[in-house]
């Protein structure tokens, strides 16, 4: 039927539908949280779990169009995507819808906003509702005009089109009937021929009033009567305070409460330079270690505790080949470090408890809060507002907690809660210390005969399910059980994300060892296990690639079977000009690495150039290059972003970053005990090479290239001075050590 | 104690004791979003206004020392509808990430165009080497401020 011919796209210069859209209007809440139903698993995305259409879009009588998501910006531009693929799919202009983030008490539940899932889940999910939607609107317009379904077209603003230039709207249409029906999952999507908004760099809708000073973060919410909180804590996760002065801090001037629950504390005061010189006085206090002390010595050292071991990849064969290489990698322990400290914004009002966050899952929050709070699911709402950069797992949870903590004592007025830069630093979980045993024997024709891998790994998830997950859960009186650990199955994998190899092996085997039982606080940090196990499978994809007289991208090329992942290298590899590089010359070099992300996911490749520093082992990156495929690109410029930033990040990762720690804690407490990439530090250039592929599912590519970008890096500095560096970071010291000057 | 704070060509009387530093000031009693708390330790840049034409950390400066001088913050470049050309390059370049850190960077950046209007490489770089930003949106930054100086917006060779 072509109720999903295309229609030209000119209407995306008309004027926007500028109708004010209620908030009471619907009663949306009721059933976005609708019961739980198993559905056939025909339904793609998350239509799986929220097969309901009006749980995703609603079209009020005057055509205003909302759109519903239950994942949150995190500056990954998740809004716009969405806005394209809703706008594309039913053919109205993108500057005229609404678009709702995750909010318990508004959109679908959609868990967590994380491993590069929000495309797959919430894009097609809405890609599909969309045109659910437009088809039951298509077959109203049908009805009403009395023409045949398939004779009508969309005009691009809102509505339908009989032969004889008949229209019927969105709006009315909608008017008529109920779109509280379950998803088809066979609705037909529009064609994407001709000026399509998928597949264009539309820009970021969030971007303009975040480089004028609009308001766009949690930071900046300010509500009527609103307090200013500190929490009070030790210095670092496993230690406390110990007597802290409260009555002191009480009687400062400015001081609203000190709210207290066991072991919690937080000062609240009516301005906020008074909430921070209030958690300085009782910061004055001794502090203790509250944990077993943390082990010294190297920072794996804690992986040599009890693991369970699993075999994860098993292909018996290929004894012995003619050659056998050995190694070991690792990483450390590694800060997600967001710019902006962790804060949330609580209310307590009429035994309702409201939290805006910046948590990256607002239902799983809102459930360990309940919890905590001892009150009702029901009786909680969570809702996302933007926070600083969050790669993952880091404090805003546990501020959120804090927040709603301390709301308790002051019913009326909104608390805003922010961690200090200290707080952040010493508190948030961190991304876990990993390290990855490769083996490998090639036969007489250099092609790999047996490929064998090990990993040791602490937990990856640590994300809050129950008030034990929440830092302020074990302060509280009583307190929860901690969180247990659990690694996280494959195909995914956490620990062991990646850590089968991609490429074809006749033979070989992968075990991965999950170590419980964490001397620091872990959980996820953007891409996972994949970090290490990228990092060291293709460290030792050029090792081999050396061992047997290879070039290492024509290494990589003759054993990679899928045609995708060969596109990948090979563009990444011409448009660097991998052929034509200059040979090293013991200071300059250049790396090449490659992943398929999750081995289910984004395909990333990453070649740079560097230049080692002799006299003090400092690298500098010059020109980057990488090639990805993240299937269909909804906007190519915001895919970009994604991998630049991801790279940039990695190359600071790979080169200069370890959290550090002594026996009684975290020794990494702000900027200048844990360096981050600056201005100088970073590469020269970085270009990515997108290669759409239209109509395929999307991939996701938040974490497609921190692997790749961190193991290309020590892949350039083994090319340029021969210095094959196994253990991250590659600090100076540890360069200028490897180069033995 | 009173103060009168000069922001954006405009007077604003404002009560707060002496050593506040001028980034709760400006958030909380001024409602400016555009300065933001990073660390409070004069090592992120995230609080960055421009403070008698220098660049400075509005975390670190004390409400009675920013009296009297001519204060600058993002909001005082343009808006959205009507943006500066350092924000406008800005958005061409969709030159930010989670965006967090551009505000301050946006106004270090205008510190060295107003005294250098076309710098080198280096010495954009080297300017804004205090200002950190964690998503690695740094070299849409880097284009954004060649975009805004009038410079070719790839890099030029080391
Ligand atoms: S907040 Fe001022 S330098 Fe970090
Ligand atoms: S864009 Fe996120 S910190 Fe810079």
């Amino acid at each position: 039927m072509s109720v999903g011919a295309p229609s030209r796209r000119d209407a995306l210069a008309g004027g926007a539908l500028v109708v004010a859209f209620s908030m009471t209007g619907h009663a949306r809440a009721q059933e976005a949280r609708g019961p739980q139903k198993t559905v056939p698993p025909a339904l793609p995305g998350s239509l799986k779990t929220t097969p309901w259409l009006d749980a995703w879009i609603r079209v009020d009588v005057t055509g205003q169009i909302t759109v519903f998501t239950g994942k949150a910006e995190l500056g990954q531009g998740i809004k716009t995507a969405l806005i394209q693929i809703a706008a594309e799919e039913l053919d109205v202009p993108p500057q005229s819808l609404r678009l709702i983030t995750a909010d318990t008490g508004q959109t679908p539940n959609e868990g967590f906003t994380a491993g590069s899932h929000s495309m797959q889940d919430s894009g097609t999910a809405i890609l599909n509702a969309a045109a659910n939607v437009r088809m039951i609107l298509g077959q109203a317009a049908a009805r009403r005009l009395g023409v045949a379904a398939d004779l009508l077209a969309t005009t691009g603003e809102g509505r339908f089109k009989a032969p004889d230039g008949r229209l019927a709207g969105y709006g009315e249409l909608a008017a008529g009937l109920s779109l509280h029906v379950e998803a088809q999952p066979n609705a037909p999507l529009r064609s994407r021929q001709g000026g399509k908004l998928m597949g264009q760099d539309y820009p970021r809708v969030d971007i303009p009033a975040k480089v004028t000073g609009g308001q766009a973060y949690v930071q900046d919410l300010r509500l009527p009567g609103m307090l200013h909180a500190r929490v009070v804590r030790g210095p670092s996760f496993g230690t406390e305070l110990t007597g802290p002065d409260f009555a002191a801090a009480q009687a400062m001037p400015g001081v609203v409460a000190v709210a207290r629950n066991g072991r919690f504390a937080a000062v609240i005061a009516e301005r906020e330079w008074t909430a921070v010189q209030a958690l300085q006085r009782l910061q004055q206090a001794a502090w203790r270690r509250t944990a077993p002390p943390l082990p010294e010595g190297r920072p794996e050292a804690g992986l040599s505790g009890a693991s369970q071991d699993q075999v994860i990849f098993d292909k018996p064969g290929g004894a012995g080949g003619a050659k056998t290489v050995k190694a070991r990698y690792s990483r450390p322990w590694l800060m997600h470090a967001a710019v902006g400290p962790s804060c949330a914004v609580a209310l307590l009002r009429n035994g309702q408890m409201t939290v805006w966050t910046h948590s990256q899952g607002v239902y799983p929050l809102r459930g360990a809060l309940a919890q905590l709070l001892r009150m009702p699911p029901d009786k909680v709402r969570c809702i996302h507002v933007e926070g600083s950069g969050c790669y993952g797992h880091n404090g805003a949870d546990d501020v959120a907690a804090d927040a709603a903590l301390a709301a308790l004592a002051v019913p009326g007025r909104p608390v805003r809660m922010q961690w200090m830069r200290e707080q952040e630093h010493g508190w948030e979980p961190l991304g876990c210390v990993q390290v990855g045993e490769a083996e490998a024997s090639l036969d007489a024709s250099g092609r790999i005969a047996h490929f064998r891998y090990e990993v040791w790994s602490h937990s990856h998830n640590g994300r809050p399910m129950t008030a034990g997950g929440l830092v302020a859960g074990a302060e509280v009186d009583p307190p929860f059980p901690p969180q247990v650990p659990r690694p996280i199955p494959m195909p995914e994998g956490g620990g062991d994300r990646n850590a089968i190899p991609i490429y074809a092996v006749p033979a070989g085997r992968v075990v991965s060892h999950f170590v419980r039982d964490a001397p620091l606080r872990a959980s996820a940090l953007r891409s996972l296990g994949a970090h290490l196990n990228i990092f060291a499978i293709e460290c030792f994809m050029d090792e081999l690639a050396k061992a047997a007289g290879a070039d290492p991208v024509a290494f990589r090329l003759a054993h990679l079977d899928d045609p995708r992942a060969r596109d990948v290298v090979s563009r990444c590899a011409e448009a660097f000009g991998w052929a034509a590089r200059r040979p090293s010359d013991g200071r300059r070099g250049a790396g090449f690495a490659f992943a398929r992300y999750k081995n289910l996911a984004s395909y990333c490749a990453v070649a740079l150039e560097v230049e080692v520093e002799h006299e003090t082992g400092a690298v500098k990156v010059g020109r980057v290059t990488a090639a990805v495929d993240a299937g269909e690109a909804v906007n190519p410029n915001g895919l970009q972003n994604q991998i630049e930033g991801g790279i940039v990040q990695a190359l600071s990762w790979a080169g200069l970053e370890a959290v550090g720690f002594d026996a009684a804690h975290r020794t990494s407490f702000d900027w200048s005990a844990y360096p981050i990439a600056r201005f100088k530090d970073v590469p020269r250039s970085v270009a990515v090479q997108v290669i759409d592929r239209p109509g395929l599912p999307f991939l996701g590519a938040g974490e497609a290239s921190q692997g790749p970008a961190s193991a290309a890096l020590a892949n350039a500095v083994a090319d340029a001075c021969g210095a094959r560096i196994r253990d991250l970071p590659l600090s100076p010291e540890r360069v200028k050590g490897a180069i033995g000057v | 104690m009173s103060f009168v704070l000069t922001i954006n060509g405009r007077d604003h009387p404002v009560d707060a004791s002496p050593e506040t530093p001028l980034l709760y000031v400006l958030r909380d009693d001024l409602r400016l979003n555009g300065a933001k708390f990073g660390c409070g330790l004069g090592q992120c840049g995230a609080c960055t206004v421009q403070v008698d034409g220098k660049a400075a950390y509005a975390c670190l400066l004390p409400v009675a020392a920013a009296a009297g001088r001519r204060i600058r913050t993002v909001e005082g470049l343009g808006t959205a509808e009507a943006p500066s050309p350092l924000q406008k390059a800005f958005m061409v370049e969709q030159a930010a990430q989670c965006g967090y850190c551009i505000a301050g960077m946006i106004m270090r950046a205008q510190a060295l165009l107003d005294a250098t209007p076309r710098p080198t490489e280096a010495e954009i770089r080297a300017h804004m080497q205090p200002n950190l930003c964690r998503c690695g949106t740094h070299m849409r930054i880097l284009r954004a401020i060649r975009r805004a100086a009038g410079l070719p917006v790839e890099a030029a060779s080391a």
